[in-house]
C-alpha cells in the first residue's frame, strides 16, 4: 500500500500542487470566507470546513480528492449510507503527512536553493561591476597606449626623414670629396709628373755640363711703337708710373662718381615726384571722410605741401643725410596712409559687394538694364541693317540718266572742283603772265626807242668827235664813258631780249646764232626774268648790285647774265 | 698636297691680314684677296703664332727648340731669333707695345723680357703656372702676373713701358688658377683653383676691395668674364651656374642657372634641325655615291623654333675623373654689353644667351652636335659658333640662321674668329681656312683658301 500511493504520490505530486490551490479556490470561492486560525506551519487552517450538515459532502468530496492522489478511499458507499473506513482514513492521514513533509523538505530545499542563487546572483553582479570597472580601465590604458604608439611612431619617422637627409648629405659631401680626391690626385701626378721631368733635365743638365746660353740675334733694334725713346728706370720714373696709376684710379673714381650722383638726382627726382603724386592722390579723397579726419588730413597735406616745398628748396642739399631721410620717411609715411586708404577702400567695394549680393533688387536692376541695352543694340542693329539694304538697293537698282550722271559726277565732284581751282589759279597766272609780257613788249619798245636815241646822239657824238678833235674832248669824256657803258649795255641789251620771244623778230638781223638757238622759244621762267631784272638777288659770284633801272646795266653783272643766258642757250 | 699634320697647329688670327703657318713656313696672306704677300720659313715646326699689337711683326715659337723667330711685314729681310738654350721654352708672348717678347721657360722658372728695341733683358721670377697667369690690360700699360713662392700666391703688377715692379702683394687664395684685368684697367680679378669658389678683386694699387665665394666645398669657379663696360663680373661654376657681380658694391646681382627643362616664356628655344637628303635606294651607280657622299657631307640644316617647355639633352659626366665636363666653361659678353653667351658642359649642344638688361634667358641655340667655339661680334650683337661640322651659325637678335660652307670634302669648322672690323670671319677647319664676309644686311660667302 505505501509503495503504491508512494508511486501515485508522485505522478501527482503535481496534480496535488493543483489540487490543493484548486481547494484553496474552492474553499474561497465556494465557500463563505470561513474562520482561519493559523498553526505553527503558518498555513490556514480551516476549522469550518465540515460542519454537521455537510459531511456526506465533506467525505465525498474528500474521497475525490484522495482518489486523485491515489490514496483508498476515505470510505465506501455502502447501503447504509457512506461508511468510513478508520484505517483507509488512517492510512490517507499517514500519507497526507508523509506527503506534507516531503512537500515541506521541498520547500526547504528549494528556499535554500533560492537563497543560494540570490547569493550568487549579487557576488555575480559584484563581479560584473568590478569587471566593467576593469574593462573602462583597461580601455582607457588601451587608447593611451595607442596615442603613445602613434606619438612614437612619428617620431621614427622624422627620425628617418632626418636619417634619409643626414645620409644624403654624407653620401653628398662623399662625393664632393670624392670629385676633390680626384682633382688633388690628379694635380699630385701632374705635379709628379713635372718634378720628374725637372729631376731629369736637371740631371741632364749635370751630366752634360754645357749650357747652352740663350743668345738673341737681331738684324737691327727696332724703334718703339709709339716713336720715343726709352727712358733709364729712376726714381722719377718710378714716381711718374705711380702717378699715373693714380691717375687712372682717379679718373676711373670720378667717372662712377658722376654716373653714381646722377642716377641718384634721377632717383630722388622719381621719389618725389611719386610723393607729391601721392599727396594729390590721397587730398581729395580725403574730402569725403568724416570731419576731424579732415582736418587731421590737411593739416597733414599742408605740412607735406610744406615739406614737398622744403624738400624743393632743399634739393640742393639733399645729399645731407638728415633731408634724405626725411625725404625717405615722408615718402614711406605717404605710401602707409595710401595703402591704409586702398585697404579701406577695398573693404568698403566688399561691403557694397556683399550687401549688393545680398539684396536682389540691384541684380535685378542691373539685369533689366542689361536687357534694355541689348534691345537697342538690337534695334541699332536692325537700323544698320535697313540702311544697308536700302543703299544697297539705290546702288543696284537702275536709275536714270540724270541720277546716273550725278552719281557719278558725284565721285568727280571734288575732283572737277579741284581741277577748276587750279584753272582758276593758271588763268590768274596767265594773266599775270601777260601782263608782264605786255610790260616787257613796252619796256623793249622803250627801249628800242632810247636806242635809237643813242644811236642819234652816238652819231651825233661821233660826229662831234670826229669834227672836235681839240681840247673840247675833256667835255666830252663824261659822255664818252656813258656811251661806252651804252654801247657794252646796247650791245648786251641786244642779246638779252633775244629770249623774250616778241623781240626775235626785230633783233634777228644781229642775233642770228643765239635766235637759231632760241628758237625752240623757251619763255625764260619768271625767276629768269626777276634775276634780269635784278628783283631776286643773284647768287652769282659777281657783286649783287641795288636794283636800278632796267635799260642802264652795269659792266661787272653782263658777264654773269651773259654766262647765266648763253649756258641757258646751249642747253 | 700630301702633307700630313700631325700636330694641330694654332692660326692666330690679327687685325688686318690671316697668317696660317705650315709646318714650318709662314704665309702671311691679304684678307681681301687671300693673296699671299709674304713666306717666311722657321728652323723647326711652328707651335704658336702671334702678331704684334701694330701689325708689323709676327712672332713665331717653337718650343721644342727653345726658339723664337720674329719677322717683320715691312723690311722681310729683318730677321730675329731668340733661343732660349738650355733652359727651354713653355710659352711665348708679344708685349701690348709690340716690343717685347715675354718667354717663359720650362718648368715655368722664369720669364723673361727680351726687347726688340734695347739690349735689355729682364726676368721675372717665380711665375705660376696656372690657367691664366698673365694677363695684359686692355690699355696696354700693365701686366699682372701671378707668382708662387713659399706655398703662397702672389701678384706682381707691372707698368709694360719700362717693366717696373708696380705692386707686389699677396693674394688670399689657396691655389691662384688665374687673374684678369677689368676692361677700364682698374680692378684685377684674381680667383681661385677649382677646388675652392674664391673670387678676390683687387684695385691697381693693390688694396683688396672684395671678396665673393658662393659655396663652400664643391668644386667652384670655372671660367671668368668682364663686361665690356666693366659693369659686371661674370663668374661660371662647376654647379652650372653663372653669377653676375656688380662693380659697385662686388655683390651678386643675378644667377643664371642652366636647367634641363626650360620654361622659361621669354626665351626662344632654337633648334636645329638637319633635312637629310633623301636617298633613293634603286639608283646606287659609283657615282652617284660620289655625289651623294659630297652632299651627306652637306647636310642642309635650318632653325625651328621650339614651342616651350623643351627638355635640353643632358650627358651626365664621369665625375671620378677630375676635371669632369660639367659647369659652364665659356662665357662671352657682346660688345655693346647687351648679351651674354653661355656654354654648360654637360649640355654641350647648346648656347644660351642672356639679355643682361633684362637680367633673364633671351635665347637657347640647340645645335646637334656639341658647341666648339662661340665669339661675339666686335662691332654688332652678332654672336657667331660653330659645331665641328660644314656649317657656320648667326644669331643676332632678329633671329637665327645656320649657313653652309661651300666647301669641298670634308671641311669641320673647328674655330671661328672675327676680324676687328666685323666684318668678315675666318672659320678654321683642321686643314683649311675659310673666309666669310659679311655684308651689311646680307651674308656672302667667299670661297675657303687650301692650305696645303
Amino acid at each position: 500500500m505505501p509503495e503504491s500511493s508512494l508511486e501515485i504520490k508522485d505522478t501527482s505530486c503535481s496534480s496535488s500542487r493543483y489540487r490543493m490551490s484548486s481547494l484553496r479556490q474552492y474553499s474561497q470561492s465556494s465557500v463563505l470566507p470561513l474562520p482561519m486560525t493559523r498553526n505553527p506551519y503558518n498555513m490556514p487552517t480551516i476549522s469550518a470546513f465540515c460542519t454537521e450538515d455537510n459531511v456526506s459532502e465533506c467525505i465525498s468530496y474528500i474521497n475525490r480528492e484522495v482518489s486523485s492522489l491515489g490514496f483508498p478511499l476515505l470510505c465506501t458507499e455502502s447501503n447504509n449510507g457512506p461508511e468510513l473506513n478508520l484505517v483507509d482514513v488512517l492510512n490517507n492521514v499517514y500519507n497526507l503527512l508523509q506527503l506534507h513533509r516531503r512537500c515541506l523538505q521541498t520547500v526547504e530545499d528549494i528556499e535554500v536553493e533560492q537563497v543560494k542563487s540570490n547569493s550568487n546572483m549579487d557576488y555575480l553582479q559584484l563581479s560584473n561591476t568590478r569587471l566593467k570597472d576593469q574593462l573602462e580601465l583597461s580601455k582607457r590604458e588601451n587608447t593611451g597606449l595607442l596615442e603613445r604608439e602613434r606619438q612614437l611612431q612619428l617620431k621614427v619617422k622624422s627620425l628617418h626623414n632626418c636619417l634619409k637627409n643626414e645620409k644624403e648629405e654624407v653620401q653628398k659631401l662623399q662625393s664632393i670629396i670624392a670629385s676633390r680626391a680626384t682633382q688633388y690626385n690628379h694635380d699630385m701626378k701632374r705635379k709628379e709628373r713635372e718634378f720628374g721631368k725637372l729631376k731629369e733635365r736637371l740631371n741632364q743638365l749635370l751630366i752634360d755640363k754645357k749650357d747652352k746660353k740663350q743668345t738673341f740675334e737681331v738684324l737691327n733694334y727696332v724703334g718703339r711703337s709709339d716713336g720715343k725713346r726709352s727712358l733709364w728706370k729712376t726714381g722719377k720714373t718710378e714716381a711718374r708710373h705711380e702717378g699715373e696709376m693714380y691717375k687712372t684710379l682717379l679718373n676711373d673714381y670720378d667717372s662712377r662718381h658722376k654716373d653714381l650722383l646722377m642716377e641718384n638726382a634721377e632717383l630722388k627726382k622719381v621719389l618725389q615726384q611719386m610723393k607729391r603724386d601721392m599727396v594729390t592722390i590721397l587730398s581729395p579723397r580725403k574730402h569725403s571722410q568724416s570731419g576731424e579726419k579732415h582736418d587731421d588730413s590737411l593739416e597733414q597735406t599742408s605740412s607735406e605741401e610744406d615739406e614737398v616745398c622744403d624738400s624743393s628748396r632743399e634739393s640742393l642739399e639733399l645729399s645731407c643725410e638728415h633731408a634724405r631721410e626725411q625725404l625717405t620717411n615722408s615718402i614711406r609715411q605717404q605710401w602707409r596712409r595710401l595703402k591704409s586708404h586702398v585697404e579701406r577702400l577695398d573693404s568698403q567695394a566688399s561691403l557694397v559687394g556683399e550687401r549688393a549680393n545680398m539684396n536682389a533688387i540691384p541684380k535685378e536692376v542691373h539685369e533689366q538694364e542689361m536687357d534694355r541695352l541689348k534691345l537697342e543694340i538690337q534695334q541699332y542693329k536692325d537700323f544698320i541693317h535697313t540702311q544697308q539694304q536700302l543703299l544697297q538697293q539705290q546702288l543696284n537698282s537702275p536709275c536714270d540718266d540724270e541720277t546716273a550722271s550725278l552719281l557719278n559726277d558725284c565721285y568727280m565732284q571734288e575732283e572737277k572742283e579741284r581741277l577748276k581751282e587750279d584753272w582758276k589759279s593758271f588763268e590768274e597766272k596767265r594773266k599775270n603772265f601777260e601782263a608782264e609780257r605786255r610790260n616787257f613788249t613796252e619796256a623793249a619798245i622803250r627801249l628800242s626807242h632810247e636806242r635809237k636815241a643813242f644811236e642819234e646822239d652816238r652819231a651825233t657824238w661821233l660826229k662831234h668827235q670826229f669834227l672836235n678833235l681839240t681840247p673840247f674832248g675833256d667835255q666830252m669824256k663824261p659822255q664818252m664813258s656813258k656811251s661806252q657803258s651804252a654801247l657794252s649795255g646796247w650791245a648786251e641789251s641786244k642779246v638779252r631780249p633775244v629770249s623774250t620771244p616778241a623781240k626775235l623778230n626785230k633783233s634777228l638781223s644781229h642775233t642770228a646764232f643765239s635766235t637759231s638757238r632760241a628758237s625752240p622759244a623757251k619763255t625764260p621762267s619768271t625767276a629768269d626774268l626777276y634775276r634780269t631784272h635784278r628783283l631776286i638777288p643773284e647768287k652769282s659770284p659777281s657783286t649783287i648790285h641795288p636794283k636800278q633801272d632796267s635799260s642802264i646795266l652795269r659792266n661787272g653783272d653782263i658777264p654773269a647774265q651773259l654766262r647765266h643766258v648763253n649756258g641757258g642757250a646751249n642747253c | 698636297c700630301g702633307i700630313h699634320f700631325l700636330v694641330p697647329f694654332p692660326r692666330s688670327v690679327p687685325r688686318h691680314s690671316p697668317a696660317t703657318c705650315v709646318q714650318y713656313r709662314l704665309v702671311v696672306r691679304d684678307v681681301n684677296t687671300l693673296q699671299i704677300l709674304h713666306l717666311y720659313t722657321c728652323l723647326d715646326q711652328i707651335v704658336h703664332m702671334e702678331w704684334s699689337s701694330d701689325s708689323l711683326f709676327i712672332l713665331c715659337a717653337m718650343y721644342k727648340r727653345g726658339l723664337v723667330q720674329v719677322w717683320s711685314l715691312e723690311q722681310p729681310d729683318w730677321y730675329c731669333k731668340i733661343d732660349e738654350g738650355s733652359i727651354g721654352l713653355v710659352s711665348s708672348r708679344w708685349s701690348p707695345d709690340g716690343r717685347h717678347i715675354l718667354n717663359t721657360t720650362e718648368f715655368h722658372l722664369r720669364v723673361t723680357v727680351w726687347s726688340l728695341c734695347t739690349k735689355a733683358v729682364s726676368y721675372i721670377k717665380y711665375p705660376k703656372a696656372c690657367q691664366k697667369g698673365i694677363d695684359f690690360s686692355r690699355d696696354g700699360c700693365y701686366m699682372a702676373l701671378a707668382e708662387r713662392r713659399d706655398c703662397r700666391d702672389y701678384v706682381s703688377v707691372f707698368v709694360c713701358d719700362d717693366w717696373h715692379l708696380l705692386r707686389h702683394f699677396e693674394t688670399e687664395t689657396q691655389d691662384l688658377a688665374g687673374v684678369e684685368w677689368s676692361p677700364n684697367g682698374c680692378v684685377l680679378a684674381v680667383w681661385d683653383s677649382c677646388l675652392e669658389y674664391k673670387v678676390l678683386l683687387y684695385s691697381l694699387d693693390g688694396r683688396l676691395l672684395s671678396t665673393f665665394s658662393a659655396y663652400e666645398w664643391s668644386l667652384g669657379i670655372k671660367s671668368l668674364a668682364w663686361s665690356p663696360s666693366s659693369q659686371f663680373l661674370a663668374i661660371g661654376s662647376y654647379d652650372g651656374k653663372v653669377r653676375i657681380l656688380n662693380h659697385i658694391t662686388w655683390k651678386k646681382v643675378t644667377e643664371f642657372d642652366h636647367p634641363a627643362t626650360i620654361n622659361n616664356t621669354k626665351a626662344v628655344v632654337y633648334k636645329e634641325v638637319e633635312r637629310k637628303p633623301v636617298v633613293g635606294s634603286a639608283d646606287l651607280s659609283i657615282q652617284h655615291h660620289i655625289t651623294m657622299g659630297s652632299t651627306l657631307f652637306n647636310t642642309q640644316s635650318k632653325y625651328e623654333i621650339c614651342p616651350l617647355p623643351v627638355q635640353v639633352p643632358v650627358v651626365k659626366p664621369d665625375l671620378d675623373r677630375a676635371n669632369p665636363k660639367v659647369g659652364v666653361s665659356s662665357m662671352a659678353f657682346s660688345s655693346d654689353n647687351r648679351y651674354l653667351a653661355t656654354k654648360n658642359d654637360n649640355m654641350a649642344c647648346v648656347v644660351w644667351v642672356w639679355d643682361m638688361q633684362r637680367l633673364g634667358l633671351l635665347a637657347v641655340l640647340e645645335q646637334t652636335s656639341a658647341v666648339r667655339c662661340f665669339q661675339w661680334d666686335p662691332r654688332r650683337p652678332r654672336l657667331a659658333l660653330c659645331t665641328g661640322n660644314a656649317k657656320l651659325y648667326l644669331w643676332s637678335p632678329a633671329g637665327c640662321v645656320s649657313v653652309q660652307v661651300p666647301a669641298e670634302g670634308g671641311f669641320q669648322v673647328q674655330s671661328v674668329t672675327w676680324h676687328c672690323s666685323g666684318d668678315s670671319l675666318i672659320l678654321l677647319g683642321k686643314e683649311q681656312l675659310c673666309l666669310c664676309y659679311m655684308e651689311v644686311g646680307e651674308e656672302e660667302e667667299e670661297e675657303d683658301d687650301d692650305v696645303k
